[in-house]
């Protein structure tokens, strides 16, 4: 609701959750791990700028809802299982 | 009370330590450097307490001095022309984010041509970043002005970030006797800060957010409303100023024998404390002429440039620096302040003095023969712009 300039407060700020505003939208390519050749060293996940990748017995967990697919999860993996895969396809 | 010799960059670093602020972010730049000496050395003798950060540039020192301000601390920098330059982002970032940091511009020439003397251009080019400015004209002014500064910035009314800016070489490094108060007095003036917002982890916020169109303006109209509120909070800062040490600086504009003035010269720095002694003279010489020196310029002196323009018969505007296009920035103000005002007197720009060339009683004195000149017979072929002092003989009685 847009407020007036008595009503504004006096800086712009943020009191919300950074979880709930979904930015995967502007992703153009998707991580898909192979997880049959997944080492579980987890490079991915220290690396991964925008904490979207959590970790699972099975593999690397992409929470695609955050993830804007910039792709330094599949240039850092060692055994490069990480593909990007065009959100097109 | 106790009275010190200081150059303008100690009395800088006292000013801070009585102001009690609490971070601050230090870079050297030629001739600021001794203010963060100076303070380095406070802290280390047990007599001012608070954190000092080495950083890697000034733009990271104002950057360090926004981020100290948002968790509630009093922070303070300083710096000088292409220092000032740098930080351009930050003081825009600083205003808009309504965190009231202080820092100290020493007035220096931008390069090139390479220069470290002074010069009001570094300052006179962040006009229209939202920071509040005020100019000193000696050392006990600028101790004074770093304690009523953060009494304006940190007013919630306010609640804008100020620099307070000081002539290269004739403050920064020459000794004057400063008279310290006490320093209950000081705290009695300045409580400490009392943020209207501030980092908290147990109540987690996000500053500097994205705004959308529909509410940008609002955000920024309350700026500029702020901005105006400062010319009474500066008043009133001067007044309080007064009753705890008899010191005054006029309020938003220092105003030296203008009452009565005739033809008066307006301008800024240390060049107006020569103006104000060869105004003297004249006075003997039944001259009625009065200097008008700034003391705000950011938020613009208005009301006070009206009120000279009732009572002058000219005057002369004298910038130590040029906006390349047109005109000096003090003779700009002046005339867009009077476009809209019933008294508009001729007004002349002297464009004086730039990058540290010395302004002497002689050159103030023909300032005022031609402002006088130009009352009369009008401005001539010369028009209303005069780079005063060239090396070809366009500026009368001037030394080659």
């Amino acid at each position: 609701m847009p407020q007036t300039v008595d009503e504004i407060p006096i800086t712009p700020m943020n009191t919300v959750d950074s979880s709930i505003v979904k930015t995967g939208a502007w992703r153009a390519f998707r991580p898909i791990c192979d997880n049959s050749r997944c080492i579980k060293c987890w490079t991915c996940w220290k690396f991964c700028p925008d904490v979207s990748i959590s970790i699972s017995e099975e593999g690397p967990v992409f929470d695609y809802d955050h993830c804007k697919g910039c792709g330094i999860c599949a240039e850092v993996c060692p055994v490069k299982c990480i593909e990007m895969v065009p959100e097109s396809k | 009370m106790v009275k010190e010799l200081l150059t303008g960059n100690k009395a800088t670093a006292y000013g801070a330590m009585y102001a009690r602020a609490q971070v601050i972010a230090a870079y050297p730049i030629t001739p600021q450097t001794t203010i963060v000496e100076r303070i380095a050395d406070l802290i280390s003798e047990g007599r001012m307490h608070a954190k000092y950060v080495k950083v890697e540039s000034e733009h990271s020192a104002m950057a360090a001095s926004v981020a100290a301000s948002n968790t509630g601390a009093r922070a303070f920098t300083a710096t000088s022309a292409h220092g000032l330059a740098l930080m351009h982002e930050v003081l825009m970032w600083a205003a808009g984010a309504r965190t009231p940091c202080v820092l100290v511009n020493v007035n220096r020439a931008m390069g090139p041509p390479w220069s470290v003397w002074a010069d009001h251009q570094d300052a006179m080019a962040e006009r229209d970043t939202g920071v509040i400015q005020f100019w000193c004209e000696n050392n006990q002014e600028i101790f004074d002005t770093v304690i009523m500064a953060y009494k304006v910035a940190e007013d919630h009314d306010v609640m804008l970030p100020a620099m307070i800016n000081q002539d290269a070489f004739y403050l920064s490094h020459t000794s004057e006797p400063v008279d310290l108060p006490d320093q209950e007095a000081v705290d009695g003036y300045l409580p400490p800060l009392d943020p209207m917002v501030k980092l908290d982890v147990e109540d987690p916020k996000g500053f500097g957010s994205l705004i959308m169109p529909p509410q940008y303006m609002e955000f920024r109209a309350h700026m500029a409303r702020s901005m105006d509120n400062a010319r009474e909070k500066i008043r009133k800062a001067d007044r309080e100023w007064e009753e705890l040490t008899g010191r005054s600086y006029g309020g938003m504009m220092d105003m030296y024998r203008c009452e009565d003035a005739e033809f008066v010269l307006f301008g800024a720095g240390t060049m107006m404390s020569t103006a104000k002694d060869v105004v003297d003279e004249l006075r003997k010489e039944n001259r009625r002429v009065g200097i008008a020196r700034l003391r705000v310029f950011r938020p613009f002196p208005v009301d006070e440039v009206r009120y000279l323009a009732d009572r002058v018969h000219a005057l002369g505007v004298m910038d130590r620096t040029y906006t390349f296009g047109r005109g000096g920035p003090l003779y700009n103000e002046v005339n867009g302040q009077l476009y809209n005002h019933s008294n508009r007197p001729p007004t002349k720009n002297y464009v004086i003095g730039v990058g540290g060339r010395d302004v002497r009683p002689k050159h103030i004195r023909a300032l005022f023969d031609d402002i006088e000149r130009v009352s009369k017979e009008g401005y001539g072929d010369e028009g209303e712009i005069h780079w005063w002092g060239l090396l070809d003989g366009t500026t009368p009685e001037v030394e080659k």
